[in-house]
């Protein structure tokens, strides 16, 4: 018994041996270089079905992928503007400037309040007007309609929408003021909106990814009942479960692939449909916005995600239907 | 290089298909499997070549017990074996040179490699001129000499052939038993599986007579 075991395991070294001489890294990756190849070959000799399996997945891909991409122009849109929480103090009508000056000098003093800045009327009129364009027709007025203004910018500590909130009900309480307003929560809201949006779309884009996976791993088992007879074959010839698991594997990578690279197609160009009439629409608002799309970026994200899927729909195929094919 | 303890394979159901076979057959050594169709030829052959495995007794192939072999392992005896069928088992999506070769682009050979052994085994067998065709085109003979181009190509130590020459003429099936002997010359050890006793008379080699799943008679050692 012993005997025989350590005649066995001689065997074993030997058998070991053989394999590591043959698949010298230069053959292996050789090998491999010829099933990807093959694989797409075999796409190839098939373009319609190939192609339409390419798209599900493109479609299912280019989504999720598009939303996102959009949230993300909409949140760079919130994060344009000044994105910290400030309170706008309008002071009452007939506030001689100096007191205005005293009075941003007290508040300053606060522990609430990290910053305090005055605009004056004129100040604030001669912003207007720069930044909607109106200054001629400003110019014609006659008395300046606008109030002095305190820009409040609350401490580190008391930017939480309920300590804010404190500090706008003691600034309101103020005798010279006339109205204490938090500003940007517009800013806080849209940021809650795409978290909320964020979610949503991630649980769409796991949704579709699954799906992906189901439609590569279901393609993938027709392959493999296709060629049941080959499979059968080769593995009467000595081939193991990795030589037989490796086509389809790549054949798997190279959907996922294509349906990534059709994505990115189809994100590509909604974008640039979309990008003319979103850079009006800025322009009626004045802005310069404009939608971006980081090409190369979505471009990786994409075609990985892709081969990562395929891998997964093919290997998880793999698993479920390959190793009840054995010669008998 | 074979060797059989007491071995005997039920097959779910209840089915006796071999009932307590012991053999050896040596290196080099070139032998013949007869009997009745259900005999259990084929079963004989499938747990050399580990398609199938024993319910009881044990199984040795090169010197190593391969009865309770892991599945990992199979993969890799199975190269030490050349296997022709009865039904040849051509990929019919392939040429001739595709599938001869595939027994050594399984076993990881280097691209130049593959070429001159493919192409020393197709002349082997008289098939060089047709290296580029697929199998459908060939004639039955020529299908059956793909089969063994394939299963010598990787230089096996056994070749097992079960019903060979099932589906040729009289005239054919002589020129592949001639091709074996040429094999078992340069030190292949053979084994065949046929009911052809006209065949078997003609040539002397030893014969294990399967009869209901036993060997009639102790051959013993082949030598």
């Amino acid at each position: 018994m012993i005997g025989r075991r350590r005649n066995q395991r001689v065997n074993d070294a030997s058998g070991t041996r053989r394999r590591l001489r043959l698949a010298s890294p230069r053959v292996f990756l050789q090998r491999h270089a010829q099933v990807a190849l093959d694989s797409l070959g075999r796409l190839w000799r098939s373009p319609l079905p190939s192609l339409m399996t390419a798209a599900v997945i493109g479609i299912a891909l280019a989504l999720p992928s598009g939303m996102y991409l959009l949230l993300d122009n909409l949140q760079r849109l919130g994060s344009n503007r000044d994105n910290q929480v400030s309170l706008s103090v309008y002071l009452k009508d007939g506030v001689p400037a100096q007191q205005a000056q005293q009075l941003a000098g007290r508040i300053g003093d606060w522990p609430e309040s990290a910053d305090v800045r005055l605009i004056t009327p004129e100040q604030g009129l001669a912003e207007f007007g720069a930044r909607t364009g109106l200054a001629d027709v400003l110019g014609e007025l006659e008395e300046n309609p606008l109030p002095a203004v305190l820009v409040v910018v609350p401490g580190p500590a008391h930017t939480t929408p309920r300590a804010a909130d404190a500090l706008r009900a003691k600034l309101a309480a103020l005798p010279e003021v006339e109205q204490a307003q938090l500003d940007l929560e517009w800013v806080q809201r849209l940021a809650a909106m795409i978290e909320i949006a964020r979610r949503g779309i991630l649980v769409i884009g796991g949704l579709l990814a699954l799906a992906v996976v189901l439609v590569i791993g279901n393609t993938i088992r027709l392959e493999i009942q296709n060629r049941r007879p080959e499979i059968v074959v080769t593995k009467l010839i000595g081939a193991t479960n990795a030589f037989v698991r490796r086509p389809f594997l790549y054949a798997g990578f190279w959907y996922g692939l294509c349906g990534g690279l059709l994505a990115w197609l189809v994100v590509q160009a909604g974008f640039w449909l979309l990008h003319e009439p979103v850079a009006r629409l800025a322009g009626l608002y004045q802005s310069d916005f404009s939608l971006f799309t980081r090409p190369l970026a979505s471009a990786g994200v994409l075609l990985s995600c892709g081969a990562l899927l395929g891998l997964l729909g093919s290997w998880l195929a793999l698993g479920r239907h390959l190793n009840a094919i054995e010669p008998g | 290089m074979i060797r059989f303890t007491n071995v005997s394979k039920r097959y779910p159901g209840g089915f006796e298909a071999l009932n307590g076979i012991s053999f050896h057959m040596e290196k080099g050594a070139m032998a013949f499997l007869t009997g009745h169709s259900g005999a259990g030829k084929s079963t004989l052959l499938k747990l050399i070549a580990l398609i199938e495995r024993a319910s009881r007794g044990q199984v040795f192939l090169d010197g190593e017990n391969v009865t309770g072999l892991g599945a990992r392992r199979i993969p890799y005896i199975r190269r030490k074996i050349g296997f022709i069928f009865q039904d040849h088992h051509l990929l019919f999506d392939r040429t001739v040179f595709d599938n001869v070769a595939l027994p050594l682009v399984i076993a990881g050979y280097r691209h130049q490699e593959i070429g001159r052994r493919v192409r020393a085994a197709l002349d082997k067998l008289g098939l060089l001129s047709k290296e580029k065709l697929y199998p459908v085109t060939l004639s039955g003979g020529e299908q059956q000499r793909v089969g063994i181009a394939r299963a010598v190509v990787n230089k096996p130590m056994l070749l097992l052939a079960d019903e060979p020459t099932g589906n040729l003429d009289p005239e054919l099936s002589r020129e592949i038993m001639q091709l074996f002997s040429l094999f078992n010359e340069v030190g292949v050890s053979v084994l065949i599986a046929t009911h052809d006793i006209g065949l078997i008379d003609s040539m002397e080699y030893p014969v294990l007579a399967l009869q209901h799943g036993r060997l009639a008679g102790h051959p013993g050692d082949i030598t």
